[in-house]
C-alpha cells in the first residue's frame, strides 16, 4: 500500500485545485463527526442499529439487504436471521410495513424514507440530532431536539443514551438564550455509557453515509486508477504532440 | 505476404473512390482537417473549443444510458435517479459522468468565450461565428435548466418554479406564459413529461445544428489567433497561410494531450468528490420534490448564479428579469461594440485592459454573491458589480475608440 503515497498525494493537489471550500449552512452549530467508511465492523453494527431501531417507522427503499449484505460482508444466512424480519426475501428493497395513513397519524408526519438522508442532511447534522434530543414536556412524546426543533420523532434511542435534559432554556436568561449541544446534562442513564453511546451513533451515522450512497465504498479505489491510466497516458500523448511537433517552426 | 498486403491496400483505395465518386470523403477531410490551416501559435486558451465538443458527445452518450432507466414522471423520477446508483450496472458512473459534465461544460464554455475577449475573437470576419456560438451558449443555458429538473429533487422543483415564475412577471402576455411553459397552474408532472423532451430531443438536436453551424462558420473564416493577426494575409506561392499548419495532424495531436489534461480534472471530481462540496449537486436535492414544503435557500447552480445576481440586485421584479435578460445576451452584440482596430490584448491599450480586469472580477463576484442569502452590504455589493458588468459593454464604444493601442505585427510572433 506504500506505494500509493506518492501517488494518492498527487490526486490530492489536483483535488484542492479543483474543489472549493465548502460551509454547510449552520454548520457552527453541529458537532462535527469524522465519516469511517473503510471500517466494515463500524458499518455492520450501524446497519443493526438501523434496522432494529429506524427501520420498523422508517424506510430506506432504494436499498436491497442484498447489496448491503455483499457490500459489508454479511453472508445471506446471517442476513436473514439478524437483519430481516418477517418473509422478505434477500433480494428485497428496505421497505416498510407501516402505512403512511398511519403514521401520519401516530406522529403527526409521515416520518421520511432514509435511503438518502445522509446526502441531503450530511453526516455532521445526523451525528448531532442523534444527541441532542432532551426532554420536554410541551412535546407529545415528551422529547425535542436542538439539532431539529419540534421534530415529531421520539426518542428510539432513550434506553441506549438514557434521557438529556436542557440545562438554561431559552426562557431564562434576560439575554435571549438559544441553546446549544454544551447545555445539555445526563439526567437518567441509558444501557449505553457516554463512551458508548457516542460509538453507536458514529456507528449509525457511517452505516447511514453508505446507506446515501454504496457504491462510495468503491468509487474512490477505483479512481485512484483511473488516475493512474490517465498519468500514464498523459506522458504518452504529450511525447506523441513533442514528436509531431518538431517540425513546426 | 506482400502481395495479399498489396490486394488489401489496393481494395481499401477502390472502396475509397467508390465512395469518393458518390460523397465528398476525401474533399471533406482536406477542407476540415488535413488541409484546413490553422494558426501555427495557439495558446492555453485554445483547448476549449474541442473540449467544448467532448464534453457535448460525453454529454450525449451517458445522456442516451441515463434515459435507458430514467422514468419522467412525478411519481418514478427521483425513484429512478436511485435506482440507476444503485442497482443499475455502472449507472453511478454515467450519471456523475452526466452531472459532472453539466458544469463542465459550462466552465469550457466560459473559458472558452473568455479567449474571445482576449484576443478579439468576435471581431471582422468572424462576427457570425461569434454570433453562433452565442445562440450555442442560450440553447446550453436552456438546456442545463431543462434537465436540472428531471432528479425531481427540492432544488429542481423549486428552482425551476422561481425561474419559471420570472417569465410571469413579463407584462401582459407573462402570466399565460409562464402557465404555456410549466402546461399546467404549477410546476407538476406535466411539466416535467416536456422538460424531459425538451431535454433530450429538441434542445440537444439544436445544440448539434448550431455546432454545425459554428464549425462551418470557423473553417469559412479561419481561426484567430493570441496575435489577432490575418494569417491568411500572407500566403506562399500553392496559397498555404505561411503562419498556418494543417490542423491535422498537429492539432489534433495537441488537443488530444489536451484532453487527456482535461478528462484528469473530470474524473478527479467524478471519482473523488462528485458532489463538489454541493456546487455540482446541491445537497437539497436529495430530499425529493416536495410542492408544499419550501427549501430555507433556493439558489441555482453556480453557472447561473452571476445572472442570478444581478437579478436579485434590482429592486423591481419586471426590472430585474430584463437586466438578466439583458446580462445574458448582450454579448451578442460585442462585434459592434468595440471600436478597437486591434483583436489581440498583446496590442491594446491600457483602457481595455483595465475594462476586462474590472469585468472579470464583476463576473466572478456576481457569481459568488448569487449564492449568499441576501443582507443589504451582498445587494449593494451585486449593484456596484453590476453597474460595472454592464458598463464594460455600454462604454466599450468609448473607451475602445480613444485607447492608445500598440502597433500589431504583420506576422505572428510565437512559435
Amino acid at each position: 500500500m506504500n506505494g500509493y503515497n506518492k501517488l494518492q498525494r498527487m490526486i490530492l493537489v489536483i483535488l484542492m485545485m479543483v474543489s472549493v471550500s465548502v460551509s454547510a449552512a449552520g454548520g457552527s452549530k453541529l458537532m462535527h463527526m469524522d465519516v469511517d467508511l473503510s471500517n466494515q465492523t463500524s458499518l455492520q453494527r450501524g446497519a443493526k442499529t438501523f434496522v432494529n431501531y429506524c427501520l420498523s417507522c422508517h424506510s430506506a427503499a432504494f436499498m436491497r439487504y442484498n447489496r448491503m449484505g455483499k457490500d459489508l460482508g454479511i453472508s445471506d444466512d446471517v442476513l436473514k436471521a439478524n437483519f430481516m424480519f418477517g418473509t422478505d426475501k434477500a433480494g428485497d428493497t428496505m421497505t416498510i410495513a407501516m402505512r403512511q395513513s398511519d403514521s401520519n397519524k401516530f406522529f403527526g408526519v409521515t416520518p421520511p424514507d432514509l435511503s438518502v438522508v445522509a446526502r441531503s442532511r450530511g453526516a455532521d447534522w445526523l451525528y448531532s440530532y442523534f444527541k441532542t434530543f432532551y426532554v420536554d414536556e410541551s412535546r407529545p412524546f415528551g422529547v425535542n431536539n436542538l439539532t431539529f426543533k419540534d421534530v415529531g420523532m421520539p426518542h428510539v434511542l432513550w434506553q441506549l443514551q438514557g434521557m438529556q435534559r436542557l440545562t438554561k432554556s431559552d426562557h431564562d436568561d434576560a439575554i435571549h438564550h438559544i441553546p446549544t449541544f454544551e447545555d445539555l446534562e445526563l439526567i437518567s442513564p441509558g444501557t449505553q455509557s457516554e463512551k458508548e453511546y457516542d460509538r453507536t451513533i458514529r456507528d449509525l451515522v457511517n452505516f447511514m453515509v453508505y446507506l446515501g450512497e454504496p457504491i462510495k465504498l468503491k468509487r474512490t479505489k477505483i479512481g485512484v486508477w483511473v488516475m493512474v491510466y490517465l498519468f500514464i497516458l498523459l506522458i504518452i500523448t504529450y511525447l506523441l504532440k513533442k514528436e509531431y511537433w518538431r517540425d513546426v517552426h | 505476404m506482400a502481395n495479399i498486403e498489396k490486394q488489401v491496400v489496393e481494395g481499401l483505395t477502390g472502396l475509397r473512390d467508390w465512395v469518393d465518386a458518390r460523397f465528398p470523403l476525401v474533399k471533406s477531410w482536406n477542407e476540415h482537417l488535413a488541409k484546413y490551416y490553422a494558426p501555427k501559435n495557439f495558446n492555453f486558451w485554445y483547448f476549449f473549443g474541442s473540449l467544448a465538443l467532448l464534453v457535448l458527445v460525453i454529454q450525449i452518450l451517458t445522456g442516451i444510458w441515463l434515459t435507458m432507466n430514467y422514468k419522467p414522471s412525478a411519481e418514478g423520477a427521483f425513484a429512478s435517479v436511485e435506482y440507476i446508483m444503485r442497482d443499475v450496472e455502472w449507472g453511478w458512473f454515467i450519471r456523475y459522468m452526466h452531472s459532472t459534465g453539466a458544469s463542465a461544460f459550462f466552465v469550457v464554455i466560459f473559458l472558452h468565450m473568455f479567449r474571445t475577449l482576449l484576443y478579439g475573437s468576435y471581431k471582422k470576419p468572424r462576427e457570425l461565428l461569434w454570433l453562433s456560438g452565442m445562440a450555442l451558449y442560450l440553447v446550453i443555458m436552456g438546456e442545463a435548466f431543462f434537465g436540472y429538473l428531471l432528479p425531481w429533487g427540492q432544488m429542481s422543483y423549486w428552482g425551476a418554479k422561481v425561474i419559471i415564475s420570472l417569465f410571469g412577471a413579463l407584462p401582459i402576455i407573462g402570466p399565460d406564459l409562464a402557465e404555456w411553459i410549466r402546461g399546467d397552474f404549477v410546476v407538476s408532472d406535466v411539466t416535467l413529461n416536456r422538460f424531459f423532451a425538451l431535454h433530450v430531443i429538441a434542445f440537444p438536436l439544436l445544440i448539434l445544428g448550431l455546432v454545425g453551424f459554428h464549425i462551418l462558420a470557423l473553417h469559412e473564416v479561419g481561426s484567430n489567433n493570441p496575435d489577432g493577426v490575418e494569417i491568411k494575409k500572407n500566403k506562399n506561392a500553392e496559397g498555404i497561410p505561411l503562419d498556418g499548419i494543417p490542423f491535422h495532424p498537429y492539432y489534433t495531436v495537441k488537443d488530444i494531450f489536451g484532453v487527456v489534461v482535461f478528462l484528469i480534472f473530470f474524473f478527479a471530481v467524478v471519482f473523488f468528490t462528485p458532489e463538489m462540496g454541493g456546487y455540482f449537486l446541491e445537497h437539497a436535492n436529495f430530499t425529493p420534490a416536495d410542492p408544499f414544503t419550501t427549501p430555507a435557500h433556493i439558489a441555482p447552480v453556480w453557472y447561473f448564479t452571476p445572472f442570478y445576481a444581478i437579478l436579485r440586485a434590482v429592486p423591481d421584479k419586471l426590472g430585474g428579469v430584463i437586466a438578466m435578460g439583458l446580462a445574458v445576451n448582450i454579448f451578442l452584440l460585442l462585434p459592434w461594440l468595440d471600436r478597437s482596430p486591434v483583436k489581440s490584448i498583446r496590442y491594446r491599450g491600457m483602457n481595455y485592459r483595465i475594462a476586462l480586469t474590472a469585468f472579470v472580477i464583476s463576473f466572478v463576484s456576481l457569481g459568488w454573491l448569487g449564492m449568499q442569502g441576501v443582507t443589504p452590504l451582498y445587494t449593494w455589493m451585486a449593484r456596484f458589480f453590476s453597474v460595472v458588468y454592464f458598463s464594460f459593454f455600454l462604454l466599450m464604444p468609448f473607451y475602445t475608440a480613444f485607447d492608445n493601442d500598440k502597433a500589431v505585427p504583420d506576422r505572428v510572433t510565437d512559435k
